[in-house]
């Protein structure tokens, strides 16, 4: 049995959403209201399908129904499983984790051995619901995946408890008070940041999601001119930058960055043309969100009330807060040395990669080339980002004496999210590893420069 | 719930000449910088994964190009996504279809 300051409140009922009025905006689907009444009736409408203490994939991208599907999971006690990409060794591994999971998805594909959970919302007649269900604050609602650093993917449960807290951490800090807030968002529920920031912040505080994921410009546009203001628009430095780069004359109230670095320069360009105040979260999916900081005002970083940072064994950990378990970062930080609550960030460690603002690890990739039948040996490379908000790729060399660069590709594509395929890919006689197996990276460095001239050759 | 407007594609589709691929295909190995040279993309080859091997990221830094070069924007769901980005001759056929210049 766990003590402290965290077992009162795991032992308690939560609500299930924190819209105390039904007639209240819930969400918005193209641009129209969904009552939080209505938006329980589907809740309860859809809980019929899920099995009761079960397992639910949920691969919904409209955050409606992503909604409604992990609402309906929890109020049946089935925990709902958020993997890291959708690629087939990934699906494979989520069957493994858990056998006879089912899977939710707002389109018609189907997956290979796992059975469908139907996805049915009430109808327009149907009567609404009053009642908000309680939830008990231990109970394990998501388990969200990293790739991890081997083979398998790494489950990071999420309590009930804990991520209500966590929404209350983030809507104080952001200055969400709940109804009249829309959230808007480019990042898909099925990670951390768009879970707890599109989905969960709203529906833990009484705002309003929005059911379309983001990703043209032009809808980014549209989203905001079809909601009522207060609008808080989750991005990536990535998407804003592709946002601003079409000319955009959008204007709204705030817009949120995460996942990668902000440089100062995109965060003043933001806040200047689009009228917004533009800040910056700093989180992982472990920890969930650890701080803010407006980049336009300051490059320090302050963390959630609660949290705090000390450094062990030459890495940062994290504990306090809504974070149930000290846990070690993988970035590089420098704590201020009379505050614990506030931070630099110098950097990623060097076995992480984050291409834009999809995280992943080195030794992952490598042992997910090392496994494809006929590669002798392989290793990825993570060349010097050239900008923050540009697309930095990665290269990969590979002895696979009996394989084609496009067959080893195939094969990779099967097990790791496309955004970490290799650009180039470049097969070599033997990799220039040292006695200790290592290869360093000025070695690494060189085999990148030299694939580089020789395609420059190739073209001239 | 109303649905949104589509743009429903007209019977016949303006055609996509040659020219335009081809100046699609070189606008896009710029655009990301690809190893292929333009002349060498199979028209009717996949942009995505298999094929070309383009993916979101890639798919909203072309579609940024595009909207600039040709004066229309992108404005679709996935499903539409694939369906534009199956080929460099769908694509074309975009453009040519919904370009203002």
């Amino acid at each position: 049995m766990r003590t402290g300051p965290h077992s009162a409140a795991a032992q308690a009922c939560l609500p299930l959403v924190a819209h105390a009025d039904p007639r209240s905006v819930a969400a918005w689907r193209r641009g129209e209201p969904v009552t939080a009444g209505r938006l329980l009736a589907d809740v309860r409408r859809a809980a019929q399908a899920m099995p009761e203490g079960g397992h639910v994939l949920n691969l919904c991208a409209d955050r409606y129904a992503f909604s409604v599907a992990l609402l309906a999971a929890v109020t049946r006690r089935a925990t709902t499983l958020l993997p890291p990409a959708t690629t087939p060794a990934v699906i494979a591994a989520m069957r493994d984790f858990a056998p006879g999971t089912g899977f939710v998805s707002d389109n018609d594909a189907d997956l290979p051995e796992l059975p469908r959970i139907p996805l049915a919302f009430s109808a327009p007649g149907d009567p609404e619901s009053g009642t908000v269900p309680l939830v008990e604050g231990s109970r394990v609602a998501a388990i969200v995946f990293t790739s991890g650093s081997t083979g398998a993917p790494q489950p990071h449960a999420k309590r009930w408890a804990s991520l209500v807290r966590n929404a209350a951490a983030e809507a104080g800090r952001l200055g969400i008070a709940g109804p009249g807030h829309a959230i808007l968002g480019t990042v898909p529920p099925q990670h951390m940041f768009g879970l707890e920031s599109t989905v969960l912040l709203p529906l833990l505080t009484g705002a309003a999601l929005t059911a379309e994921r983001l990703f043209y410009p032009a809808e980014i546009d549209e989203a905001i001119r079809r909601v009522p203001p207060t609008r808080i628009l989750f991005t990536t430095p990535f998407h804003l930058r592709n946002w601003l780069d079409s000319g955009t004359t959008g204007r709204l109230e705030t817009i949120v960055s995460a996942t990668a670095p902000l440089s100062e320069s995109l965060a003043r360009e933001a806040e200047a043309r689009t009228g917004a105040t533009v800040l910056e979260i700093y989180g992982c999916t472990e920890t969930g969100q650890l701080a803010t900081r407006r980049p336009t005002v300051s490059a320090q970083w302050h963390a959630y009330d609660g949290v705090r940072l000390r450094e062990e064994d030459g890495r940062t950990w994290a504990s306090g807060g809504h974070i149930e378990e000290p846990t070690a970062l993988s970035d590089v930080i420098e704590i201020d040395p009379g505050d614990a609550g506030l931070f630099h960030l110098r950097g990623r460690a060097a076995d992480m990669v984050n291409i834009a603002g999809k995280r992943n690890s080195l030794a992952y990739l490598n042992h997910q080339l090392a496994a494809i039948p006929g590669v002798v040996d392989g290793v990825f490379h993570f060349p010097d980002e050239a900008r923050p908000e540009g697309v930095t790729r990665l290269v990969a060399f590979v002895v696979a004496p009996g394989l084609t660069p496009d067959a080893i590709l195939a094969a990779l594509r099967s097990r790791i999210d496309p955004v970490f395929l290799p650009r180039p890919l470049v097969m070599l006689d033997a990799l220039p590893r040292r006695a200790t197996g290592k290869i360093p990276v000025e070695e690494l460095r060189r085999l990148a420069a030299r694939a580089a001239s020789s395609r420059q050759r190739e073209d001239a | 719930m109303m649905a949104d407007p589509v743009d429903n594609p007209p019977a016949a589709r303006p055609h996509a000449d040659e020219s335009l691929v081809r100046e699609i295909a070189e606008q896009v190995v710029s655009a990301l910088n690809l190893e292929v040279s333009p002349g060498k993309i199979d028209p009717q080859a996949p942009l995505y994964r298999e094929g070309l091997g383009l993916d979101s990221i890639d798919i909203l830094e072309v579609a940024l190009v595009v909207s600039k070069r040709y004066g229309f924007k992108l404005r679709d769901d996935d499903q539409e996504n694939l369906r534009i980005f199956r080929s460099l001759e769908s694509l074309a056929a975009t453009v040519a279809e919904r370009r203002t210049k």
